[in-house]
């Protein structure tokens, strides 16, 4: 069983943008938030050089690393190919106005 | 809706790819059938040549694997000629591998059933042994008989020839090439590099006939064929004969059914044929009196082809100019366009044999319509370039011969020539690429561009300095198959076909003032863009409507987002403006006082007269500002695509030289420019005597102080590609210096494409444009400056907008950190 954290109000998050969660479980994670406002969980680590996703360009559901331009998809966490890898991604769901996440 | 029908026939590249592009664009708009006359799917029929080498393998070869086919929902009949088309029916019929008949209606007809060898007209030439070299089977037979025979001749000294030459000496056998002219590949190279590429040749151990009319091939006791006469009398064994004597397009079943053709199948400008229901494409088809045998142009023919299959109506072929390489493992020559020199071309020539090096080029009306190049070829993709953009070269004619890298591009010296380079050299210093990587990525993966090198590989996709390199491997590698983007009207990127220059024309017109709008108005394919188009669009939009367009945070590269330079462990650094590279103790110990309040690992006096606090953490960086702010310090903007610094030299303040107070003209210039954003960084330099302490010939705008005022040089560059700065013009005074160098600046902001620094946006228009409009006419100089005094006015800075941060929060919420 998962544990559901309350982060932060979603308007807390800008569209096309993320926030950095530091948790105590995994380190820190990135939470992304869509244009059409889905909201998504990565660990905030790019597979390839460790860079900071959460500090990358959002398009689409996807995220571009800001240190090497790999991109990953926010769904699964896969890297897009031709690049290979992926990054643990976290369930998130959005009630009330109000970004959780399952630790 | 009934899904309509496409038949194609012929199963090449030309038409495959044509299949591909329609399955991006309308992927349910067609059931697909397919019929092949060879055994196999799709493949890279470029490649045979290192096939026959030896150098790969046919699987390596293979484009399109029979799983494709299936998992595109295509049917595929391989081993089946189509024998006749019935346009009234709207059917094709075929005689399948077994014999029985297959037959097919269509709502469309794609016919790509490419060209086949010229066979010349003499006695013999249906004797076993007897060969072209056009497909699998071919190469096969020349495998087959390299093991068991020792005499080989090809006929036909062209691309095709000599590659078939070379593979069959490669395997071991005695090769004579017999060819009809004076010099070998006499299409494609003028007489002295025919020479030299013979020369090169016959010490590979390769022998040539020339001048040579064959007049029979003789049978021998075994009833295969065992020599070679000519019309002189001469004979030379052979026990295989290749003809390589050209192409003539496959138009048999077309004009069997009617459709209009001469020399090859003729389509308009949508690869339609006469028979609005049947398109054309590849080396079967005749555009504007075209047939091309080279594969790079069938894939711009395959792009249009489809667009109009999927029935969008956009998008015109209108003809290629080609390039050729030949494929010979050691050998560089490159050649392009019209070499002929008809009435009014000149020629530019660099000779020297003992280097075994020929270039010429071909200049008409001061732009460049040929090139030939022997030995060294690294500059041949660059001078197609210059070719395919009908670039002026005027400016530049003096250095053209010698290419664009004579300068030195760095990271790469001494490997300059990409066929002679090893396997395991590096091409690409920023990402650790070697030359075999390139290699095997080309021919694995089945790449034909640049971009699609440099998806796989990384090469060249970092600071690109490489890409001249990476190109020549490229077209050392799949020939004739390569093709440069037109720099001009190369797409943004993926999202959109429109290229920066369209895309800018259009938020200027259209008046767009957000990067959403003017997605929106543009028609991009992709929801919200990708990193690569959005910093760009939001650039267009803002240098084009300053105080009315809509930044977007989000648009921008996280140093721009978060006003410093994101470093590799994810931390920041921090780099204070100082005006003209001066400082004051109170600034210094401001910066000190927060180097240790914020445990700041790094502390380095940049090459931009300033110093870099290194190794911030994100969530420091607000508080460390408003320490720095009490100071009167603001940002550097040393993470933007924007005004950096103003270097300057001490000038006639104290120094016994100077001529000038170039410390004084740098602060102005600094404070002018404060928080301009450009197309890429902007750097200046202010020396107040040529002794030109502060380097300003390698600075977007360097000025140096002559006893009676002020040189202004313009486009130096002092990283990946050291270009010196171009005199533009003398001024005597301080405020002319802000007025035609802000001048110059403005028009580079509103014509530079994003990511474009100065000495490349000179390149690209030329200098003349630039002074015509800043130097001539003082009316639009004036203007110019005006709209950059327009557009900086205002200006807050960054950082303080951060800390007081009036957008209710959210701006500096970044910077926080949310602990579960």
């Amino acid at each position: 069983m998962s544990d559901w954290k309350k982060i932060c109000a979603l308007g807390d998050v800008p569209v096309l943008g993320a926030r950095v969660v530091d948790s105590a479980s995994h380190g820190r994670i990135a939470v992304f938030r869509s244009a059409s406002d889905e909201v998504f969980a990565v660990l905030d680590k790019c597979p390839h050089k460790a860079g900071p996703l959460s500090q990358g360009i959002v398009h689409g559901n996807t995220v571009t690393c800001p240190l090497h331009s790999w991109k990953i998809q926010l769904e699964d966490g896969q890297v897009v190919p031709p690049d290979v890898g992926c990054v643990k991604h976290f369930a998130t769901r959005v009630t009330n106005g109000e970004v959780f996440l399952a630790l | 809706m009934r899904k309509l029908k496409l038949v194609m026939v012929g199963n090449g590249m030309a038409g495959v790819r044509t299949l591909e592009e329609l399955r991006k664009i309308a992927p349910e708009m067609y059931d697909i059938t397919v019929f092949g006359a060879e055994p196999h799917p799709n493949y890279n029929r470029i490649l045979l040549s290192p096939v026959l080498a030896g150098e790969m393998t046919i699987q390596d070869i293979i484009l399109n694997d029979l799983q494709w086919y299936a998992d595109n929902g295509i049917t595929l009949h391989l081993g089946s000629t189509v024998t006749a088309i019935d346009r009234n029916k709207r059917t094709v019929t075929a005689a399948g591998k077994g014999g029985e008949t297959i037959s097919a209606d269509y709502d469309r007809l794609l016919i790509a059933t490419g060209s086949t060898p010229f066979i010349l007209p003499i006695p013999g030439n249906d004797l076993p042994g007897v060969i072209s070299y056009r497909d699998i089977q071919d190469t096969d037979e020349m495998i087959d008989a390299a093991a068991r025979y020792r005499h080989a001749v090809v006929i036909g000294a062209g691309l095709l020839g000599l590659e078939a030459a070379n593979g069959l000496a490669l395997r071991g056998m005695d090769v004579t090439v017999v060819h009809l002219s004076d010099w070998i590949m006499e299409r494609q190279l003028d007489r002295s590099a025919g020479k030299m590429l013979q020369a090169a040749l016959e010490k590979k151990g390769m022998k040539f006939k020339l001048n040579a009319h064959t007049a029979e091939l003789v049978k021998g006791e075994s009833g295969r064929v065992c020599a070679v006469r000519f019309k002189d009398g001469e004979t030379l064994p052979a026990d295989l004969v290749c003809m390589a004597a050209g192409i003539r397009p496959n138009v048999a079943l077309a004009e069997k059914a009617g459709i209009h053709c001469n020399r090859g199948i003729v389509v308009n400008d949508t690869l339609q044929t006469y028979d609005p229901r049947i398109y054309a494409v590849g080396e079967c088809a005749n555009h504007r009196g075209t047939a091309y045998g080279l594969v790079a142009p069938l894939f711009e023919q395959a792009k249009v082809c489809a667009n109009h299959l999927a029935m969008y109506g956009i998008g015109r072929y209108q003809g290629s100019v080609t390039s050729t390489k030949l494929k010979v493992t050691g050998i560089d020559v490159f050649s392009a366009g019209d070499f002929s020199g008809s009435d009014g071309t000149e020629d530019i020539v660099l000779h020297d044999p003992g280097a075994g090096i020929y270039k010429r080029l071909v200049l008409k009306d001061d732009k460049l319509v040929g090139a030939v190049l022997y030995g060294d070829t690294k500059d041949g993709a660059w001078y197609f370039q210059l070719l395919k953009d009908g670039q002026d070269i005027r400016d530049i004619r003096d250095n053209l011969v010698f290419g664009n890298a004579h300068l030195g591009d760095v990271g790469h010296k001494g490997n300059s020539l990409a066929a002679g380079m090893p396997d395991s050299a590096e091409v690409c210093g920023c990402n650790g690429v070697c030359k075999g990587s390139i290699v095997k990525a080309i021919k694995e993966q089945g790449l034909f561009t640049l971009e699609d090198v440099r998806k796989h590989t990384k090469a060249s996709s970092s600071c690109g300095s490489c890409t001249g390199l990476v190109e020549q491997i490229l077209a050392s590698t799949i020939g004739g198959a390569y093709q440069p983007a037109d720099s001009t009207s190369k797409p943004v990127c993926g999202c959109t076909d429109h290229s920066h220059g369209e895309v800018r024309k259009a938020i200027r017109e259209h008046k767009l003032l957000s990067v959403a709008e003017a997605q929106a108005f543009l028609g991009w394919k992709t929801p919200n863009g990708c990193a690569s188009c959005r910093p760009a669009l939001n650039y267009y939009c803002l240098s084009s409507w300053p105080h009315e367009a809509v930044d977007d945070p989000q648009s921008r590269f996280i140093n721009e987002r978060a006003h410093a330079n994101i470093q590799k462990d994810g931390s920041y650094s921090v780099v204070p403006r100082m005006w003209g590279g001066l400082t004051t103790p109170a600034e210094l110990r401001a910066i000190a006082d927060a180097a240790e309040k914020y445990q700041v690992p790094t502390v380095k006096v940049t090459g931009g007269q300033r110093i870099d606090l290194l190794g911030v953490k994100k969530e420091d960086l607000p508080a460390m500002w408003a320490d720095l702010a009490k100071a009167g310090m603001v940002s550097g903007h040393a993470y933007g695509k924007s005004l950096r610094t103003v270097k300057t030299c001490v000038g006639s303040e104290h120094c016994r030289f100077g001529t000038q107070r170039s410390m004084e003209l740098g602060v102005k210039l600094e404070k002018m420019l404060f928080g301009m954003w450009s197309p890429h960084k902007f750097k200046l330099a202010v020396s107040g005597c040529p002794r030109n302490c502060a380097e300003s010939g390698i600075k977007d705008i360097g000025v140096i102080g002559v006893d009676s005022g002020y040189e202004l040089y313009v486009g130096g560059n002092g990283g990946i590609k050291t270009e010196v700065a171009q005199f533009f013009c003398k001024v005597a005074s301080d405020d002319e210096v802000l007025e035609y160098g802000g001048a110059f600046i403005q028009l580079y902001r509103e014509e530079g494409f994003y990511l474009e620094r100065t000495c490349h946006y000179l390149e690209r228009v030329g200098l003349e444009h630039v002074k015509k409009a800043v130097l001539e006419d003082a009316g639009q100089r004036r203007a110019l400056y005006e709209r950059l005094l327009f557009a900086l006015q205002n200006y807050k800075d960054p950082w303080a907008e951060i800390v007081e941060d009036s957008s209710g929060g959210l701006h500096k919420r970044q910077f926080e950190i949310i602990k579960v």
